[in-house]
C-alpha cells in the first residue's frame, strides 16, 4: 500500500512539474501560488491530527512572508532558496517561542488564542507606517543560485521551487506521520490523559507539532510573498486563517496528499466562481464548501481512500 | 473627572452593544457546543430587516417609539425564521460530527447567507437613523450624551436580567441548563435534547438579530457588517467562557471600558485592545472567567 | 500488484481539476482588429462596494455603452475604441493581494484583454503594478490614491488619469485657510490603515507649512469599519477644537455623522469630509449644513460646467436614479484618456499595439465631464487637475443637496510638481506651488 502510494505521488509530481510546458501561463502562477498555500494547510493537518484547529496560522503565513520582503530589501540577498529558509526558520522560530504558551490550551481557547496572537501582528503591522501599512510593500524578484531569470524563466522557476519544497515537506511530514510522536496524535484527540499515563509528555508532542505547523506555515508565507511578489497585513489576519481552515477540512485529515490537491481545487473553484458570478462568488463557493462536508464528511482524501477500500472489498 | 465619567459610560455603551451581540452566540455554544459562524448572518439580517422596517414606517410620518417596537419586532421575526431554516435544513445533518466541521458549516452558511443579503437587498446601503436622531440627546456638564445610547444601555441590563431568570426559573431554562452541563445524562433523563438544539438555536438566532436591529440606526447597513461583529463576539464569549451569561455580561463590560479608556487616554493602543484583553484573560484563566468544574473523562 | 482502485480515483480527481480549470478559459478569440476587450475591476462586494466599487462599475458601464454607440460629443464621438467595438469583463476586486493578483493575471493571459481598467485600493494597486510591468499589460488606475505607484519607480505600462489623494488634503487645508483663517485648533478622526494614515499625514502637514501656529488637539485612528464611534465622539466633545479632518468614506462617514448629530457634535465643530461627496446623496439632510466637502477632485457638484458634464450626469441619473459620484467620474475619465491615447496610436483602421497605446498616453492632456487633465508627473504617467472644495448646504425648498462657497485650486498649486515625493514636497513646504 505504501509503496502504491509513493508510485502515484512521484507520478503526480513529475507530472505536475512538467506542467509548466504545457499549461499557460496563468494556471501555473495560480498552482504556484496554491501549492504554496498548501504547505500552510500541511502544517493544519498536522496539528488537526492531534485534535487542536488553529485560527492564527496567518501569523506563521504573515512572518514568513515579511521576512522574506525585508531581508530582500534591507540586505543584498536576493538568492530564493535563501530567503524562504529564512522566513521559515523566523516563522519556526517564533512558533517555538510561543508554543510555551499555546501548548497548555485546548480547543476552543487555543483556536481563539492563536487567533489574537495573529491579530495583534495585525495590529502592528498596520500601526507601522514604514512599512506602509495596510497598503503593504513588493517584494524583490529573486534569482536562484545566482541565476536570474525573467517573465517566463521566472514563473517556471518560482513554480518548480515551490514544488520541490513542497515535496521535501511531504515527504518529511509523511515520515513524521508514520514515527511514533507522529502516531500519537490520534491518541492525543482522543483522551490526552491516558497518553499521560503511558508515561510520556503531552505538552512536549503538542509543542514540537506546533513548531512544525509554524515552520511550514512560514515556509508557505515565504514562497507565497515571492509568487505574488506583494506583502500587506492582511496576511495576518483572521479570515486568512479562516481559509486555511476550511482548505483543511476540504482536503481531510489522512494524509499529505490531499493539502495540495485540496488548495489548488479551493484557488480553482474560487477562480471560477469570481469569473462566472462576478458578485455571488461567495455563494458559489460557501455550496460547495457545504457540499463537501456534507458528503465527503472525511475530506478529499477519504475520496481515495473509499475507492480503494470498495475495490479491497471486490477482491476474494 | 468628566474623563472618568466618559470613559465610564462610553464603557458601558459599548458594552452593552459586545453583550447584546454575543449573548446569542454563548447560548448556543452552551448548549450545542457550536462557534456559530453565521451569527455574524443572523445579526446582518437583522439589520437590513430593521432598515426595511424602519424605512416603511417612518415613510408613512407614525409616531417614533413605535418604530424601536416595529423595528425589533420585525428583525426577531427574521430572525425566528434564518434560525428555523438554517437548524432544520443545514445544521441537523451534521450533528453529531466533530466540532470543528460543525463550525465549517456554519461558515459555509455565512458565506451564503452574506451573498443572499445581495440578492434580497442588492450591494447598496441603507439608512435607518431616524429612531437614534428621535431619541434626542442628554447634557451632563460639557458631554453631550445620546439617549439611544443610553436606551441601548437599559435594553442590554434587561435582556440579561431576563435571561438569567429565564434559566434559573422556568422550567425550560432549567432543562436548557441541564442539557450544557451534560448532554448525554439529560438525554438519559428523558429530556429531548434535539428539541431543545432547535430552540435554543433560533433564540439564538433572535438575539443576533436584535442586536443587528438595535445598532441598525447608529451605522450604514451595508455588505460586511457582520464579519466585524463575529470576531467581537467570539472574543468577548472566550473571555467570559462558553455558555456563560454572567461571562458574557462580564467580558463585555471589561473590554468595553478598557476599550473607552484606550480611546480617551492612549489612542495609539486601542487596535488591539480586544485581542490584548482576551490573551491576558486567556493566560490567567484558560477556560475563560466563568467556567464550570469539568470532570475529566479517563 | 497495481491497486487500479485509487489510480483511477488519482487520475479521476485530476481529471475533475482540468476540466474545472478548462472551463474557466474562455475560447479564444479570432485575431480581429475590431473588439477591444476591457478588464474592469472594482469592488462588487464588500462595505467598500457601495460607496466606490458599485459607482465605478456603473460609470465604466454607462461610459463604454455610450462609447459603443458613438453618442460621447466630441472629440469621443468616434464609435468604441477607434471603430473597435468594446467588450467589458467585471471583476470583483475583493480578496487578498495573492487573489486580486491572480485575477490580474487571469484577466491578462487567460481572457486576453488589452488592457485593465480598476482598482479602488491601494493595496491592489501597489501589487498589481509590478505583475502589469512584467506582463506589458496596459493598466489604467483609476480610484486609489496612494503616490507611491509612479514614486517608486518609472512604469512603462501603467497609467493614472486620476490625481492622487496629496491633492486632497493639501486642497483642504487651504479651502479651510481660506473660509476660516481666525481658527486655534483643529482635531483629526481617521481610520487606522494606509488611506486614513496618509490623509491625516498631508492634512497635517499641509496645515504645518500653511499656518503653523494653528494646533492639533486630538488625534484619533478607530479601527477601519468599526461602526461604533460613541467613545471618539465623547472625547471630541471635550475637545477645544473648532475643526475636525476627516477622510471617513460612506459606511463609516454615515456612521460617524448619525452618531454625532445624536450629540451634537456638529454644532460644536466644523466638519472637513475629504471624501464626502460620494455621500451627500444618501445623507440627503443627515449631512450637517456647513460641512467642508471634498470629492477627491473636481466631481459631482463640484465639477466646472461643461456641456459634457451635463451629459455625463444625465445618462448615468437616467439609468441609475442617482447622480454619479466621484467614483464613477474618475472612472469616466480614465476611459476618455484610454480612448484618446488608443485612438492617437491607431494608424489607420489596424488595432494598435499596447506600446503604441502606452507612448500615446504618457503626457495625455483632455478635457473631461471632471474638467481638464494632464498627465503631467510620474514621467507622464499620473495625471493632475484642478481640485474644488465647498461647504454643504441642504436646500430644504428644492429638497436637494447643494454645495456652495466652491473654490478651486489649481492643478500645479495643489500637487507636486515633476519629479519630487508627495511627502517630501510637503514636508520642505510645498515649494513651487502656483496658487
Amino acid at each position: 500500500m505504501i509503496q502504491h502510494s509513493r508510485i502515484i505521488a512521484s507520478s503526480a509530481f513529475l507530472a505536475a512539474a512538467a506542467a509548466v510546458f504545457v499549461l499557460p501561463d496563468w494556471m501555473i502562477s495560480l498552482a504556484t501560488i496554491a501549492f504554496a498555500n498548501g504547505l500552510v494547510v500541511l502544517g493544519l493537518i498536522v496539528l488537526w491530527r492531534a485534535g487542536l484547529v488553529s485560527f492564527g496560522q496567518a501569523l506563521y503565513y504573515c512572518i514568513g512572508a515579511y521576512a522574506v520582503a525585508l531581508v530582500g530589501r534591507w540586505t543584498g540577498i536576493t538568492d530564493a532558496i535563501l530567503l524562504v529558509l529564512i522566513g521559515g526558520a523566523c516563522a519556526g522560530l517564533v512558533s517555538f517561542v510561543v508554543g510555551f504558551l499555546l501548548a497548555r490550551y485546548r480547543e476552543i481557547f487555543f483556536a481563539m488564542l492563536s487567533l489574537a496572537l495573529s491579530m495583534i501582528l495585525y495590529g502592528v503591522l498596520v500601526k507601522t507606517e514604514s512599512l506602509g501599512s495596510t497598503d503593504g510593500f513588493s517584494v524583490i524578484v529573486p534569482t536562484f543560485l545566482g541565476y536570474a531569470p525573467h517573465q517566463d524563466g521566472l514563473l517556471a522557476a518560482l513554480y518548480w521551487l515551490v514544488l520541490a519544497v513542497c515535496a521535501i515537506a511531504a515527504l518529511l511530514v509523511d515520515a513524521y506521520f508514520h514515527s511514533v510522536a507522529g502516531a500519537l496524535a490520534v491518541p492525543l484527540r482522543d483522551n490526552e490523559i491516558r497518553v499521560e499515563f503511558l508515561g510520556l509528555s503531552v505538552s512536549r508532542l503538542i509543542h514540537t507539532k506546533l513548531v512544525i505547523s509554524g515552520l511550514l506555515g512560514g515556509l508557505g508565507g515565504a514562497l507565497a510573498a515571492l509568487a505574488v511578489g506583494h506583502v500587506d497585513p492582511n496576511m495576518s489576519y483572521w479570515t486568512t486563517s479562516g481559509e486555511f481552515v476550511f482548505i483543511t477540512i476540504l482536503a481531510g485529515a489522512g494524509s499529505v496528499g490531499p493539502a495540495f490537491v485540496g488548495s489548488l481545487l479551493f484557488e480553482s473553484v474560487r477562480s471560477f466562481a469570481v469569473a462566472m458570478l462576478p458578485q455571488l462568488w461567495q455563494l458559489l463557493l460557501g455550496s460547495v464548501l457545504l457540499l463537501t462536508i456534507l458528503f465527503l464528511p472525511q475530506g478529499l482524501g477519504s475520496l481515495i481512500t473509499r475507492l480503494r477500500w470498495r475495490r479491497g472489498v471486490e477482491a476474494p | 473627572m468628566l474623563t472618568a465619567f466618559a470613559i465610564l459610560v462610553d464603557g458601558l455603551v459599548y458594552a452593552a452593544y459586545l453583550f447584546i451581540v454575543a449573548i446569542g452566540l454563548t447560548l448556543i455554544f452552551g448548549v450545542m457546543k457550536i462557534l456559530n459562524v453565521a451569527h455574524g448572518s443572523f445579526y446582518t439580517f437583522g439589520a437590513y430587516g430593521a432598515a426595511t422596517a424602519v424605512g416603511i414606517y417612518f415613510d408613512r410620518g407614525l409616531p417614533a417609539a413605535g418604530g424601536f417596537l416595529l423595528m425589533a419586532l420585525f428583525a426577531m421575526v427574521l430572525g425566528l425564521a434564518l434560525g428555523l431554516i438554517l437548524e432544520r435544513g443545514v445544521m441537523r445533518l451534521v450533528y453529531g460530527r466533530d466540532e470543528v466541521v460543525m463550525v465549517l458549516v456554519t461558515y459555509a452558511a455565512f458565506l451564503i447567507l452574506e451573498d443572499i443579503v445581495i440578492l434580497i437587498w442588492g450591494p447598496g446601503s441603507y439608512a435607518t437613523y431616524q429612531p437614534l436622531l428621535a431619541a434626542g440627546n442628554t447634557e451632563v456638564g460639557e458631554l453631550i450624551l445620546s439617549n439611544y445610547d443610553l436606551g441601548l444601555i437599559v435594553v442590554a441590563a434587561l435582556l440579561a436580567m431576563i435571561s438569567f431568570w429565564a434559566l434559573k426559573f422556568t422550567r425550560y431554562g432549567r432543562l436548557l441548563t441541564a442539557v450544557i452541563f451534560d448532554r448525554e445524562t439529560a438525554a438519559a433523563f428523558g429530556i429531548n435534547v434535539r428539541l431543545v438544539y432547535t430552540v435554543t438555536f433560533v433564540i439564538g438566532a433572535m438575539l443576533g438579530a436584535l442586536g443587528g436591529a438595535i445598532m441598525a440606526p447608529k451605522i450604514a447597513v451595508t455588505l460586511g457588517i457582520g464579519v466585524e461583529v463575529i470576531v467581537l463576539a467570539f472574543a468577548v464569549v472566550a473571555i467570559g467562557g462558553m455558555g456563560s451569561i454572567e461571562g458574557a455580561l462580564v467580558g463585555a463590560l471589561i473590554v468595553g471600558i478598557c476599550r473607552a479608556a484606550a480611546v480617551h487616554l492612549v489612542p495609539q493602543i486601542e487596535l488591539f485592545v480586544i485581542y490584548g484583553v482576551m490573551a491576558l484573560v486567556l493566560l490567567i484563566r484558560p477556560y475563560g472567567l466563568f467556567v464550570r468544574a469539568q470532570p475529566r473523562k479517563i | 500488484m497495481l491497486d487500479r482502485g485509487s489510480t483511477l480515483g488519482a487520475l479521476g480527481l485530476s481529471c475533475l481539476l482540468v476540466s474545472l480549470l478548462g472551463v474557466a478559459i474562455e475560447p479564444a478569440r479570432a485575431q480581429n482588429a475590431a473588439p477591444v476587450k476591457l478588464g474592469i475591476v472594482s469592488f462588487l462586494t464588500g462595505p467598500a462596494a457601495a460607496p466606490f466599487g458599485i459607482p465605478g462599475r456603473n460609470g465604466a458601464e454607462i461610459m463604454i455603452e455610450a462609447m459603443n454607440a458613438g453618442k460621447v460629443p466630441a472629440p469621443f464621438n468616434k464609435a468604441g475604441f477607434g471603430g473597435g467595438k468594446i467588450e467589458a469583463k467585471y471583476i470583483d476586486e475583493t480578496g487578498s493581494a495573492a487573489n486580486v493578483v491572480t485575477e490580474f493575471r487571469n484577466l491578462v493571459q487567460r481572457d486576453q484583454v488589452d488592457a485593465v481598467v480598476g482598482y479602488v485600493s491601494s493595496g491592489s494597486c501597489l501589487a498589481v503594478t509590478p505583475v502589469a510591468e512584467e506582463l506589458k499589460a496596459l493598466t489604467v488606475l483609476y480610484d486609489c490614491g496612494t503616490p507611491r505607484i509612479f514614486e517608486e519607480k518609472p512604469r512603462n505600462y501603467v497609467f493614472r488619469v486620476s490625481p492622487h489623494a496629496t491633492m486632497d488634503n493639501v486642497g483642504a487645508a487651504r479651502y479651510l485657510l481660506a473660509k476660516k483663517p481666525d481658527i486655534t485648533s483643529y482635531s483629526g478622526i481617521n481610520q487606522n490603515y494606509a488611506w486614513g494614515q496618509d490623509s491625516w499625514r498631508d492634512f497635517t502637514g499641509a496645515m504645518q507649512v500653511l499656518a503653523p501656529k494653528i494646533t492639533v488637539d486630538k488625534v484619533l485612528f478607530p479601527k477601519l469599519f468599526a461602526g461604533e464611534y460613541g467613545a471618539e465622539i465623547s472625547t471630541l466633545l471635550t475637545s477645544k477644537s473648532q475643526v475636525l479632518h476627516t477622510s471617513f468614506y460612506d459606511g463609516d462617514l454615515e456612521a460617524f455623522l448619525y452618531q454625532e448629530q445624536a450629540r451634537a457634535l456638529d454644532k460644536r465643530m466644523t466638519i472637513i469630509a475629504t471624501t464626502g461627496e460620494a455621500a451627500i446623496w444618501r445623507l440627503r439632510d443627515k449631512m450637517p449644513n456647513g460641512t467642508i466637502i471634498g470629492g477627491r477632485g473636481p466631481n459631482g457638484p463640484l465639477a466646472p460646467d461643461s456641456e459634457l458634464n451635463r451629459w455625463f450626469q444625465k445618462i448615468y441619473s437616467d439609468r441609475y436614479n442617482v447622480p454619479p459620484t466621484y467614483p464613477a467620474y474618475q472612472m469616466a475619465m480614465s476611459l476618455l484618456g484610454l480612448k484618446l491615447a488608443y485612438e492617437k496610436a491607431q494608424k489607420g483602421e489596424a488595432k494598435p499595439t499596447t506600446d503604441e497605446v502606452a507612448a500615446a498616453f504618457k503626457g495625455i492632456e483632455f478635457e473631461g465631464p471632471s474638467g481638464k487633465v494632464k498627465l503631467a508627473i510620474g514621467n507622464g504617467h499620473q495625471g493632475i487637475s484642478e481640485t474644488a472644495y465647498g461647504t454643504y448646504r441642504f436646500n430644504k425648498e428644492k429638497n436637494e443637496p447643494e454645495i456652495v462657497d466652491i473654490v478651486r485650486f489649481p492643478a500645479e498649486c495643489v500637487n507636486p510638481p515633476a519629479g519630487i515625493n508627495a511627502d517630501d514636497w510637503i514636508k520642505e513646504g510645498m515649494k513651487g506651488a502656483k496658487c
